[in-house]
């Protein structure tokens, strides 16, 4: 067992990072440019029961330290994912999380009892928070309430373990946590990215043919550390930590703040090698440090609060 | 990347020439690069820039792209000696087979699409195919490279206000020379390219488009657009990774 190696519930890790979901496809475009093998686990792009084309474009735009994204859950479906992703990802034996998406709960109880019928999924996350679906996807998300009895249905049909990604357009996170830990859920990932819009001033019109987007990018990374640390003191649930991650001190300080894991979005963007740089960068500073075990880099910095 | 040259040939056009190897992996003219503009963090996303020329004995190229907004005017600094992030050759470019020697090909470019057709249009005449080009601006200022395109064939240049060439759009040109042709390749703005496919139907050849991109490699579905004849309004093409070039109305404009 190398220092890295994370155990997380149905994700057992080479090391704590992995691609967050939606900033990594299905994974074939960067198994062009490394070994998928390096990974500590990919979060696999968000899995609707039928297949959505997602919103009109501009789906993207760039603003100070982020980006805002309104893709709209594109992706080919539950049949295809199985089908032609699954398989594909069948030669690597790095542990996927597979995010599930849907309208309405019976979606979300389908893809799951599907999905985690193929034994190749480790585990689902839950996405309930995406900013993007304006048929219900958020409500899930921001309602206690209805995350709680959400995570409790797809628990009840789901063969492997259940993160629940949590939204940051809510006044107290705690609350979602709590409720769905109740409800049941192995894990948290958080934080999703957070609702926002950009204006063109010569036209006057939002940017985004969604008007609307979802914030990501380094801009997030303080609200997505605050909300890891408030979480963290009222919950031992495994957390997957995700929002602007882009450098080594990054990973750390969301390990400081309590993250057990961490997923790396838009910096797949900027840099396609960033994962593979940020685990060799990782290792070293373990190394360098004198740690026996990562975990030891969360219980040091939680212990020091 | 490194900077060779970097130089403003039009009002608010840069011509930049870069060295590196990435030039050797350039397999069709239309690819592009994802550029980073800054060795700084921000701004953060790379810009999709098209490759105007290569040169693979000496593993230069050659990118033109207008300053239009932060990105652009912080590449537009880079002075000559500087390393720029560079990720390419990217997408799928024109496929020059289908073209046979003899034919006539016509190219239409539209202002900052202009510059992935020189390439084309060098590669085209190599292969023996008459070129005829139109290139159309918002005005004199705005015109580049209608001399360079002179070393492949017939050239007409068209501003929307007259002050240079014809006046008028491109379309007004090939109307008013009846210019003939067998096949069709274009790049520039979407109004542009949806009034050739609907004044030449039947055109065979095909189109470079542009789109805003997050990834560029095809895994961040920001650039995806419908396909013609999809009656269920499932099938996509991704333009960063199934494109930027696609075959004349197999993509919805």
């Amino acid at each position: 067992m190398t220092r890295l190696q994370t155990n997380l519930p149905g994700l057992s890790m080479k090391n704590p990072i992995m691609p967050a979901s939606g900033c990594f496809g299905f994974g074939e475009e960067f198994a062009k440019l490394y070994d998928l093998n390096q990974l500590g686990a990919i979060a696999l792009k968000a899995t609707t029961n039928h297949p959505r084309f997602g919103n009109a474009t501009p789906r993207v735009a760039e603003t100070p330290a982020g980006m805002l994204n309104a893709i709209g859950l594109q992706n080919p479906g539950l049949e295809k994912v199985i089908s032609e992703k699954l398989s594909w990802l069948e030669t690597y034996d790095t542990p996927l999380l597979a995010n599930i998406a849907g309208t309405t709960m019976e979606d979300y109880e389908e893809v799951a009892a599907n999905l985690s019928e193929t034994n190749q999924v480790g585990a689902l996350e839950l996405n309930i928070s995406c900013p993007n679906v304006k048929e219900g996807g958020i409500a899930f998300g921001t309602d206690p309430e209805l995350a709680a009895e959400l995570t409790r249905r797809v628990k009840a049909v789901s063969t492997c373990p259940v993160y629940v990604k949590l939204s940051p357009n809510v006044t107290d996170i705690t609350l979602l946590a709590r409720a769905v830990e109740r409800a049941g859920a192995d894990g948290l990932s958080m934080i999703n990215t957070l609702s926002g819009m950009k204006i063109e001033i010569h036209s006057g019109k939002p940017l985004l043919a969604n008007e609307s987007g979802g914030l990501s990018g380094p801009a997030i990374k303080p609200i997505a550390i605050r909300m890891i640390y408030e979480v963290r003191k009222q919950t031992e649930l495994p957390i997957i930590g995700m929002g602007g991650i882009s450098t080594l001190d990054d990973v750390i300080e969301f390990m400081i703040a309590g993250a057990d894991a961490v997923a790396v979005g838009t910096a797949n963007f900027t840099n396609p090698f960033i994962c593979p740089e940020l685990i060799d960068e990782l290792e070293d500073w373990v190394k360098v440090k004198g740690l026996e075990n990562i975990q030891e880099l969360r219980q040091k910095g939680v212990n020091s609060f | 990347m490194i900077v060779v040259s970097n130089r403003e040939i039009a009002e608010n056009i840069f011509e930049m020439t870069l060295q590196g190897k990435i030039v050797q992996e350039i397999t069709a003219p239309g690819q592009f690069l994802h550029i980073k503009p800054s060795s700084q963090p921000m701004p953060l996303l790379r810009r999709p820039i098209s490759i105007c020329n290569s040169n693979k004995q000496n593993n230069e190229l050659t990118i033109i792209y207008r300053t239009e907004g932060e990105g652009t005017t912080l590449l537009s600094q880079r002075k000559e000696n500087d390393s720029v992030d560079v990720l390419g050759p990217l997408g799928n470019g024109f496929s020059l087979e289908e073209t046979k020697q003899e034919e006539t090909a016509l190219i239409v470019g539209g202002g900052v699409g202009v510059p992935p057709l020189y390439s084309l249009a060098l590669a085209l005449v190599e292969r023996g195919v008459k070129v005829t080009t139109v290139l159309g601006f918002a005005d004199a200022a705005s015109v580049f490279y209608e001399n360079r395109f002179k070393e492949a064939g017939d050239v007409y240049v068209s501003t929307i206000d007259g002050s240079a060439g014809n006046k008028g759009l491109v379309t007004d040109v090939i109307d008013r020379e009846s210019l003939q042709f067998n096949r069709l390749y274009a790049c520039g703005p979407t109004p542009m390219l949806k009034a050739l496919e609907e004044n030449y139907p039947n055109v065979q050849g095909s189109l470079s488009l542009e789109e805003r991109m997050g990834c560029g490699i095809g895994a961040c579905f920001a650039c995806v657009c419908h396909t013609q004849n999809d009656p269920d309004g499932t099938e996509y093409r991704k333009v960063c990774s199934d494109g930027p070039v696609f075959p004349w109305r197999e993509v919805v404009l």
